[in-house]
């Protein structure tokens, strides 16, 4: 630390009050009456998906991917009926693939990285491209995101394995995207906290059988990659398989929880209206 | 402000010592401006926060192959850490170092939060912020003189901003830990293109709410 800032000039210090007093305000909504409004995770048993709503079911083995467009208004569920640890999803505006999920807006805008039913994933421009409407688990983790071929060399001694950065390369690939199209990635089913400045894995947080719901909020291309977080701590690679079921979503009200839980999310929704009515 | 919990840089780290007098290249980036300039392999790039708490906002990309670039994820991996200081080695998102941080004088930076948008300051601020300049506008204009377009731009390092994240995953951007002239140092461990806006936002701490002009100065150790 050197000396402090020079004091701006007084009409300047009264924008910066202002702007602060903003500022604080809206950090306090965020971290506070937001929060209070979130659903507990789901039960087990209080989701069932009536079965002439599915559009789709697949179990994608483990270590795999798995792609596929899913319109608005429809649903993905992730089944983790193995207990895998961890599995990474990346998504794209399927009429404008340029935008895509935001990582960095996405824990920003909503003030926490801890995304979990209540939630919304964000794009690059201001859009809400998912809301986790159910979700037993509420372990995710959208700061350390998938493997890649240097971490499975260092957890397992073989960068050949398959891993999630390799899976979105090919996930993007069957769209006729590549490498620039993909950037950082939410992982469910992966309960890390940064704790003394360092991510930990978190134990007995993800159990078999537990899943996450995620509604499309625009019609988009999703990629699931279905391979162990860099920081489980398993001495063997061992993915388990998932399913993945895309279904017709309940229809949004406008109390929807996802919709109302914040006023980031608010906002986010009346982007989402704009840019719809075109 | 609090700097209880910032580690201070590293005294172990063989940084080099870098007279401004010896740079070969040297310009201050107004408040509000983008910047980029081609860093070859076993240049230093010297960052200075010439009034302090400014947020200076830095994506790297493989001249060669700009579909190689900055990877916020990877690094963070690599390093298990989610903050940059001195010893952090910037990996892209081919798993290769593209550059390491050699010196720093203030001791933490974000890689998490990336950069301001004006889509994102509606949701984040309010409509009424929508036509407010924002880092993502500089980083378009500055992308594209390198041929590359809005595709191209991925989450990046925040130099000289401050966010923690707590064990319960809540995180703000907070009072930046700088004070005027600290400074960080970039050793290019591959040529690459430095893209960086001195962010403009005001309606956060990240500049003090007030955005400030930031020095950059290069050094060849191969010429000085």
């Amino acid at each position: 630390m050197s000396s402090p800032r020079p004091e701006p000039q007084a009409d300047t210090q009264a924008t910066i009050a202002a702007n602060r007093t903003r500022y604080e305000a809206l950090k306090q909504a965020g971290n506070g009456v937001t929060p209070r409004h979130l659903p507990p995770p789901t039960a087990r048993d209080r989701a069932p998906i009536a079965e002439e709503c599915i559009r789709h079911k697949e179990t994608v083995p483990g270590g795999w991917y798995w792609t596929k467009l899913i319109r608005r208004g429809e649903a993905l569920r992730i089944v983790n009926t193995s207990a895998t640890p961890g599995v990474s999803v990346f998504a794209w505006n399927a009429h404008d693939t340029s935008e895509r999920y935001n990582s960095a807006d996405t824990v920003k805008i909503q003030w926490t990285s801890d995304l979990r039913k209540g939630r919304v994933l964000f794009s690059d421009m201001g859009r809400v491209l998912f809301s986790i409407i159910e979700d037993t688990c509420c372990a995710h983790d959208a700061i350390v995101g998938g493997s890649t071929p240097a971490s499975n060399a260092k957890a397992y001694g073989d960068a050949s394995l398959r891993s999630t950065a390799e899976n979105m390369l090919l996930a993007a690939g069957k769209h006729g995207l590549g490498r620039r199209d993909v950037a950082p990635v939410i992982s469910f089913f992966a309960p890390v906290s940064i704790i003394d400045g360092r991510p930990q894995w978190r134990e007995g947080a993800v159990t078999s059988g537990d899943f996450v719901d995620i509604r499309a909020e625009l019609d988009l291309l999703v990629a699931v990659s279905n391979c162990p977080h860099p920081l489980a701590p398993r001495s063997e690679y061992a993915p388990g398989p998932i399913e993945c079921v895309v279904y017709r979503a309940p229809p949004s009200t406008a109390d929807d929880i996802c919709r109302t839980a914040s006023a980031e999310a608010q906002r986010g929704f009346e982007n989402n209206d704009l840019y719809l009515q075109a | 402000m609090t700097t209880t919990d910032i580690p201070v840089a590293s005294r172990f780290f063989a940084a080099p010592v870098l007279e401004p007098s010896q740079a070969i290249h040297d310009f201050t980036i107004p408040a509000n401006r983008p910047w980029s300039h081609v860093l070859r392999k076993g240049q230093v790039l010297r960052l200075i926060d010439l009034e302090g708490q400014q947020a200076v906002d830095t994506l790297f990309y493989n001249v060669d192959d700009t579909s190689e670039r900055y990877s916020a994820q990877d690094t963070i991996l690599h390093q298990n850490a989610p903050y940059v200081s001195t010893g952090t080695r910037l990996i892209s998102n081919a798993g290769r170092v593209m550059a390491t941080v050699v010196a720093d004088s203030c001791g933490r930076h974000d890689t998490s939060a990336g950069a301001c948008s004006c889509e994102a300051n509606t949701v984040r601020f309010g409509h009424h912020t929508r036509y407010m300049h924002a880092c993502r506008e500089n980083f378009i204009i500055e992308v594209t003189k390198h041929g590359m377009d809005k595709r191209d731009i991925v989450p990046n390092i925040n130099f000289f901003m401050n966010v923690p994240i707590d064990p319960d995953g809540k995180l703000a951007i907070v009072d930046g830990v700088s004070g005027p002239g600290d400074h960080v140092d970039i050793l290019a461990a591959m040529d690459v293109i430095v893209v960086i806006s001195n962010c403009p936002q005001i309606n956060n701490p990240c500049n003090g709410f007030n955005p400030t002009p930031v020095r950059v100065l290069v050094f060849d150790p191969s010429v000085a």
